[in-house]
């Protein structure tokens, strides 16, 4: 039998719990269970895995006195309704919601729709991460040549943006 | 347009021209919004939503998708009209609960309709009958792009589209089907194929959504995630699963006609005798008997021009449709009275289940215990 969560590893954790009055089941490995919590049922919530509301928890433990600049949303308003404040929460609560979308979603970087007028500034988003990786890189190997070809793509690439 | 001629009126996907499937009653897609630097619904104050709902309606207004369409503001309708388009899977029960800063706005065709401040600004969906999910996402889709245009979308290029629940974050699509299984169900396969479809990332809901029970054999299979694919690589993955849900669905079928005939004749005989006999008829019970008499239909127990009627039935003998067309709010009691009276009524030329038919699409064996 597999891990129900990273569906690799063998389990080794067998879990039942009543949940509403229904009985739920779930097989975890050794590494997931410990990421979950499982060795602590206290703070464990068998409906909270499975129906990934797990949230509340560790965001929690991510940042416990944060709030919201743009709106005022905190951690325990958080914990009590399960949704957030606002878009802006994405990035005030990001260290707690990265490893919890990772374990809602089957990957944590969009690959979908993107908006007409923000499809340009995101390909030229990425084209600049690729080229700072690059910069770095060739920095790193000393190779001051590309390193300075590069930099000079990225600044146009920047004043691009102040022009549009 | 007032809601009276809406709800009069059957929507596209209940209608004959809508196309029939066995097995998919109904394909739907829909996607959350959020205007950037507004608060999500659920946490911005009462003079915000308002803001946001006139922000909002407007440019909604102006799509030629909603040409001709209804809009209402959640307070201004009756607690059973909101029940009927709760019904008619036009709005969810969650928005049915909303008041002042909320609206519903309804194509009139009512293939396409949008709750503004849901849980999210804006909840678009679109509904189909039988199976075609990428249509249905295309007809969305038109929708969204339009209102971008105008919009300010909350979005992320890492995250995608920023929603107030990080379960609808990335594409904000839900799409899902509505599946008829009774032959799973009658076979007592259904919580395997179910468990089975929700190991993979899939889920399995009643007819009404989360936390609802599966009444009438129906249930609804959508995707969980939303964030890590792309709107078609989901739609694709649910397709498959609707397939092999559908290919199980049909062998449960044959294996009843081939092995249980009798139970199965039998069910079809009761369900037929009730609802042509009875007087006095709860909404479960009936939501369970017309879908054995659409089963009945599928295997040419009954003939295919029945269909039409058992699917008005379907709709007609919920308890808020009942309520709203016999424009009186009734007892349960009384509804029960109510409802046997129409399904009588409407079954009063309907034939009786021809059982020395073999299906031509099932030519099982015709089993021993049968003769």
């Amino acid at each position: 039998m597999i891990c129900d969560v990273c569906k690799t590893n063998p389990a080794t954790v067998y879990l039942t719990q009543i949940v509403d009055g229904n009985m739920k089941k779930v097989n975890l490995c050794e590494s997931c269970s410990k990421d979950k919590g499982v060795s602590d049922p206290t703070g464990f919530a068998l409906a909270d895995l499975l129906l990934g509301l797990g949230e509340t928890q560790q965001v929690e433990q991510a940042s416990p006195a944060e709030q919201c600049p743009a709106c005022g949303f905190t951690q325990a308003d958080f914990k009590k309704t399960g949704r957030l404040g606002c878009s802006d929460c994405y990035a005030t609560f990001a260290d707690g919601l990265s490893s919890l979308l990772q374990a809602m979603h089957k990957g944590i970087k969009h690959t979908g729709k993107v908006p007409a007028r923000l499809f340009r500034d995101l390909a030229r988003f990425d084209r600049l991460n690729e080229l700072k990786r690059n910069l770095e890189e060739a920095v790193t190997k000393e190779d001051y040549e590309s390193a300075a070809t590069i930099r000079d793509e990225i600044r146009q690439l920047e004043s691009g943006e102040v022009d549009s | 347009m007032k809601i009276g001629p809406i709800l009069a009126k059957r929507g596209d996907w209940l209608s004959p021209e809508g196309g029939d499937h066995p097995v998919v009653i109904s394909s739907r897609v829909r996607l959350a919004r959020n205007l950037s630097k507004m608060p999500f619904p659920g946490w911005a104050k009462k003079t915000e939503r308002i803001r946001i709902l006139d922000e909002i309606k407007p440019e909604i207004n102006c799509l030629n998708q909603m040409k001709d369409g209804f809009s209402e503001h959640l307070n201004e309708l009756s607690a059973v009209e909101k029940q009927v388009l709760v019904e008619r899977h036009l709005i969810s029960r969650e928005h049915a609960a909303k008041g002042v800063g909320s609206a519903v706005m309804i194509s009139s065709s009512q293939a396409i309709s949008i709750m503004i401040n849901e849980e999210d600004h804006l909840r678009m969906q679109a509904i189909t009958s039988g199976l075609d999910l990428l249509k249905t996402f295309q007809m969305i889709d038109e929708v969204d792009t339009a209102l971008e245009a105008h919009l300010d979308f909350a979005f992320d290029p890492e995250l995608g589209y920023l929603t107030a629940c990080p379960t609808n974050v990335g594409t904000g699509m839900r799409a899902s089907a509505m599946v008829h299984l009774p032959g799973l169900v009658l076979g007592e396969q259904v919580n395997q194929v179910v468990n089975s479809v929700n190991k993979i990332g899939l889920a399995v809901r009643g007819l009404y959504g989360e936390g609802t029970e599966a009444l009438g054999n129906l249930f609804q299979v959508s995707n969980q995630t939303t964030l890590g694919e792309k709107e078609s690589q989901i739609i694709e993955r649910l397709n498959k699963v609707i397939e092999t849900l559908i290919q199980r669905e049909s062998q449960a079928r044959e294996n009843l006609l081939a092995t249980r005939r009798t139970t199965l004749l039998d069910q079809i005989g009761r369900a037929y005798g009730i609802l042509t006999h009875a007087h006095s008829v709860s909404s479960k019970e009936a939501l369970n008997l017309l879908s054995i008499m659409r089963l009945g239909i599928d295997l040419g127990f009954f003939p295919e021009g029945g269909r039409l009627i058992i699917n008005a039935l379907l709709m007609e003998t919920q308890p808020a449709h009942l309520q709203h067309f016999s424009q009186q709010k009734l007892a349960a009691e009384e509804r029960d009275y109510r409802r046997a009276d129409i399904v009588r009524e409407k079954l009063k030329s309907f034939p009786k289940p021809n059982n020395t038919k073999e299906s031509g699409d099932h030519t099982a064996d015709p089993a021993p215990e049968s003769k």
